[in-house]
């Protein structure tokens, strides 16, 4: 396999997928802040997407599908993030912080 | 197949290698950086290579779109969190304990590992006919003949969003 011939393969997307999933897990677990989580959730969102199109380029029968499920998971990302964010607002204003650890009034 | 760098295939691959380092590079940058208003400038960079990767995905629409709400719209979103929270650098919160970060590192890399061996490993099967070549016609047509039941229910979704953000966003202040 060449590597300027990379992009007429599946596996390099799926790969290229699965390092964004696993960098944005990674992240959603080691992160301390409110926005930085959510930033990880944007980055696992976006290896699903990924994949989603890969699959979509190379093997599906009707190669519109996969373009409508990634466009569905665009408006649901920004649905989810313009939520967060108003929450991390009101976490803000009310605690001061946005801090994981400073925000444990219920302490599980 | 061995395209040679000047040819058209061979520069198409150069700028394919150079989204690809930006996804990685941006992705990297959005976990790991110190401040958050930089993991907001890498989460936009990691967005601007996986629409290169949509582009080589001959589909030039998602690309754009991927252009438009995400590094248009959801890292400004971000950046307005940023600006409104100041969220205080990473090392003055107090980093979790080293065992907490090896662990996520752990598990993180070994899904990644788990994936990218399925991948690689398992043999996929082309569908043995397309019916249709998944151009921007077809996927206008499809978005407003198959899919018009979701397409409206996602523009519920957002509308709901929309007011939900604003309700949650204005409790309590004083007077508005």
């Amino acid at each position: 396999m060449n590597i300027l011939d990379l992009s007429n393969h599946l596996q390099t997307y799926l790969t290229i997928g699965a390092f964004l999933f696993g960098i944005g897990f990674y992240g959603l677990l080691q992160r301390q802040t409110l926005i930085g989580m959510l930033i990880s959730a944007e980055l696992i969102l976006a290896g699903a997407s990924v994949n989603f199109m890969a699959f979509n380029r190379f093997l599906a029968p009707d190669p519109t599908v996969g373009q409508i499920f990634t466009l569905f998971i665009m408006a649901i990302a920004a649905a989810e993030a313009s939520i967060a964010l108003s929450i991390v607002i009101a976490v803000y204003r009310n605690y001061k912080t946005i801090d994981v650890v400073d925000v444990a009034d219920l302490e599980g | 197949m061995n395209p040679p760098i000047s040819s058209a295939e061979g520069l198409a691959g150069l700028v394919f290698l150079v989204m690809l380092a930006a996804t990685g590079f941006g992705a990297l940058i959005a976990v790991n950086a110190e401040r958050t208003i930089r993991a907001v400038a890498g989460l936009a960079l990691c967005f601007v290579g996986v629409a290169g990767i949509y582009y080589f995905l001959q589909s030039p629409f998602v690309a754009l779109m991927e252009l438009l709400i995400y590094v248009g719209a959801v890292c400004v979103v971000l950046v307005f969190a940023v600006m409104l929270a100041e969220p205080r650098p990473e090392q003055q919160v107090g980093k979790r304990n080293a065992i907490v970060g090896g662990l996520s590192f752990l598990s993180a890399s070994l899904l990644t590992w788990g994936l990218v061996a399925l991948a690689n490993g398992a043999a996929w099967c082309k569908a043995p006919m397309r019916i249709n070549e998944g151009s921007m016609r077809d996927l206008g047509q499809s978005l407003l003949t198959t899919y018009s039941m979701v397409f409206e229910l996602v523009s519920v979704v957002l509308l709901v969003a929309i007011i939900g953000s604003l309700v949650l966003g204005r409790a309590g202040r004083s007077k508005a």
